[in-house]
């Protein structure tokens, strides 16, 4: 069947992931993934980035998918090698980015021998991907290396894992190159059920106090969904809040827009979910940082909600009309029906909501309490954004509370320009993102909004960021505590900083030096943007060291479990009222 | 939804009404696959009450797993989207509450005794219509086919007459009618 003319295992690799398109991947070597990495070394046509650990290679090809709407390739040894990957494997299930992670495995003979960096690699990312596969035979590699690439783009996105057997690196195969990809169960649904559209349609002209709610499915989906969903919301006029993932799609700048809605959402955008008659979720899955209490959740509006994933639709909350399909191709179903029916919004009723809604607004949610001798958290974003709103700039974070400033107080124009980790959380993602979507834009300016704690968790990324010349800006607002911990001890435990505290901190500026990047510190709030401004200037990886207020908090915030007109807003706020209502559940 | 004292959180306590359901679900029968649907059931903490799987189609490799649960009616529907994700499944149908389906269960049941137990355990079996598959002077193997109830009340009969133990295949299931599912 096979003859030394027929490419290996490892050459096989190489050759789908270039017939993919592949022009960048993340990885680490080991004695598993050699022969790739030997095939790697022969090949000029893919740039191989050499990362610290490997769940930075994971977050960086993250950050790479997100900022491009490519896959994400991760190259990784057995044993520990895969095992790293699990944070970022599960991060990028929970946030639907297509990564391709391809793991070395213990030869054949070998499985299940307890053999040196053995560990059951597909049994453990079994539940963190959305498909993986162990490579038996060598001559199944090229189909197997197709679907995979298949299966985490289409669809909702997702990783997936290709475990290879050393010897099966070695063996000879004939490659089959990717033509017409089908597979036998694995057919997303991409066209929405046209009654249910026009039924949705007539409901949202019908609508009385009608809200979009939007999420990163549209992000996912691509450029022509979040010009669809723009053409729409304008054609009808109607506010417009999303979630964390979804920040982008619609510009932060336009009237129709209330800001993000949640746990630390507006004011404005959580109060419109709460007392609206028609919610219109598009590309969004009702997670719980989203809803609060589900029993008081919107009590009194009619849901539609389009998923592309069957299983998003009533998981968490009872949808009236439940449409599966991709975004762009509903929405553009749903624009052709509304101008095919001529369908006109209700005037009076509209004005009336947005008058309501201006109410909201009035109360100034995000309001904080400004000051001439220490940097507000909230402060630094604004000037942030502010010196940099005219570049071509992405953002990542990592998470806590500056995550949740940075979602509010920095302004998305556009989508795949903002990355964070929104369904896991996972402190440490931002800095290899950063680094991701560095090498995919190599002339941008790429920041990193992070927290003193969670940067430490992948701090060594940074060397990476050295190494390639990718001159990313890590802006930390040290507050010297994890402050989203400290944030709900104070509110929800009764004042016991319980392990909160950032205690023996590094320098970060020294720190920054000793790795042969920039290291910049601002302590007060009028040297604030000449650092910022240098900080854009250099053009080496730069560690900021932004010092913030210690006791800060992130508000509006709704606790965890309560209902969204429960929300707790900032003493700054103008909102005696709840702030009481606030104090209260404390 | 209780809310503890002295905190803003809010614990939820539901008790809504189970009902029990029967699933089919047709698989490739490639590496792995059990444990990809028996990974979902406990990872999203469903109930698998019982769970059976063959290979149906040795040309296909096709193989078919019925599975028994229980949750309120908005989990089952999670529990079938949630198996129509996983990438080798063709197809899930609800057996209990889609289509009217046909549910056997096999046994195999030891009994030893002698006397009038060995009699009495003999005759309860010809009311059951269980074969004896083995015989020694002391004691019986049954094979009892049946519905789950029907299996359960033979046991039951079965523990003072000798029962020693029991083998039991779990549930398989195929709709009534013409149609495939
Ligand atoms: C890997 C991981 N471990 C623990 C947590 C829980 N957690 C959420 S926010 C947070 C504190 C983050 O502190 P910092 O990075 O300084 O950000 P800040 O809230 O102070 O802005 C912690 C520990 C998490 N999200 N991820
Ligand atoms: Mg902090």
């Amino acid at each position: 069947m096979s003859g030394p003319q027929d490419p290996t295992g490892a050459e096989i690799v190489i050759r789908a992931l270039k017939d993919h398109g592949v022009r960048h991947i993340f990885g680490y070597p080991g004695g598993a993934v050699l022969p790739i990495y030997d095939a790697l070394f022969q090949d000029e046509g893919i740039e191989h980035i050499l990362v610290r650990h490997e769940q930075g290679a994971t977050h960086a090809a993250e950050g790479y998918a997100r900022s491009t709407g490519k896959p994400g390739v991760v190259l990784v040894t057995s044993g520990p090698g895969a095992t790293n990957a699990v944070t970022g494997l599960t991060d990028a299930l929970m946030d639907s980015i297509p990564l391709v992670c391809i793991t070395g495995q213990v030869p054949t003979h070998l499985i299940g021998m307890d053999a040196f960096q053995e560990a059951d690699t597909v049994g453990i990312t079994r539940p963190c991907t959305k498909h993986n596969w162990l490579v038996r035979d060598v001559r199944d590699l090229p189909r197997i290396m197709h679907e995979a690439f298949y299966i985490a783009t289409t669809g909702r996105p997702g990783p997936v894992v290709i475990d290879i057997p050393k010897d099966v690196q070695f063996k000879r195969a004939p490659y089959v190159g990717p033509s017409n990809i089908k597979h036998k169960t694995y057919q997303p649904r991409v066209k929405g059920d046209l009654k249910k559209i026009e039924q949705a349609v007539e409901m949202i002209a019908a609508a009385k106090r009608p809200v979009f709610y939007t999420g990163g499915g549209v992000i996912n989906s691509g450029p022509l969904a979040t010009q669809l969903l723009r053409e729409f919301v304008r054609t009808t006029g109607y506010p417009i809040t999303s979630t964390l993932m979804g920040l982008g799609a619609y510009p932060a700048s336009d009237k129709q827009w209330l800001g993000m809605l949640g746990m630390h959402g507006t004011y404005e955008a959580n109060l419109a979910m709460h007392g609206c008659d028609l919610m219109i979720a598009i590309g969004s899955r009702f997670d719980d940082r989203v809803t609060g209490r589900l029993d008081a959740f919107s009590p009194n509006s009619k849901k539609i909600h389009v998923d592309i994933d069957p299983s998003s639709i009533n998981k968490n909350v009872r949808a009236d009309v439940g449409i599966v399909g991709d975004c762009a191709f509903v929405l553009e179903d749903m624009i052709r029906l509304w101008k095919a029916k001529q369908l006109k919004p209700d005037r009076s009723a509209l004005s009336a909501w947005n008058m309501q809604i201006d109410g909201w607004r009035a109360r100034n949610c995000l309001a904080y309490k400004q000051s001439t001798d220490v940097i507000k958290p909230q402060y630094a974003i604004e000037r942030l954004y502010e010196l940099t709103k005219g570049r071509d700039t992405y953002i990542s974070t990592e998470v806590g509370q500056h995550q949740m400033w940075a979602a509010q107080f920095y302004r998305f124009e556009e989508p795949k320009r903002w990355m964070t980790s929104g369904g896991l959380g996972t402190m440490g993602y931002g800095l290899p993102a950063a680094v991701g979507i560095q090498v995919a834009h190599p002339g941008s300016l790429v920041i990193d909004i992070a927290g003193e704690a969670s940067v430490q968790m992948t701090m060594q990324e940074i060397s990476t960021a050295v190494q390639f010349d990718l001159p990313i800006k890590i802006f930390i607002l040290n507050n010297r505590y994890m402050g989203m911990v400290r944030q709900w001890q104070q509110l929800l435990h009764g004042g016991r900083y319980s392990h909160s505290y950032s205690e023996a901190l590094p320098d970060f500026v020294k720190l920054a030096e000793a790795y042969g990047a920039v290291g910049i510190r601002a302590t007060k709030p009028d040297e604030l943007d000449d650092k910022i401004k240098d900080m854009i200037s250099v053009n080496r990886p730069v560690l900021f060291d932004c010092v913030v207020d210690q006791n800060e908090n992130c508000f509006p915030m709704i606790p965890s479990g309560a209902a969204h007109n429960e929300m707790i807003l900032g003493d700054a706020a103008n909102d005696p009222a709840v702030t009481e209502a606030g104090k209260v559940m404390v | 939804m209780s809310k503890q004292p002295g905190s803003a959180y809010f614990l939820v306590d539901t008790k809504a009404k189970e009902i029990r359901t029967t699933l089919s679900v047709l698989v490739d029968n490639e590496a792995g696959v059990l444990a990809r649907v028996i990974g979902l059931f406990s990872g999203r903490g469903y109930n698998i009450e019982s769970l059976t799987v063959a290979e149906v189609d040795h040309l296909d490799h096709t193989s078919r797993i019925t599975i028994v649960t229980s949750g309120t009616p908005e989990v089952l529907e999670q529990i079938r989207h949630q198996l129509e994700r996983l990438v080798p499944v063709h197809k899930v149908v609800d057996l209990s509450t889609e289509t009217p389906g046909i549910e056997r269960e096999m046994a195999l049941i030891k009994v030893a005794g002698a006397g009038e137990k060995r009699v009495e355990a003999m005759r309860l079996s010809e009311v059951f219509r269980a074969r004896i598959l083995d015989t020694t002077h002391s004691s019986f193997v049954f094979e009892l086919t049946g519905s789950q109830q029907k299996i359960d009340a033979f046991v039951d009969l079965m523990k003072p007459l000798g029962l020693v133990e029991v083998s039991r295949t779990g549930v398989v299931a195929i709709s009534r009618g013409a149609e495939a599912m």
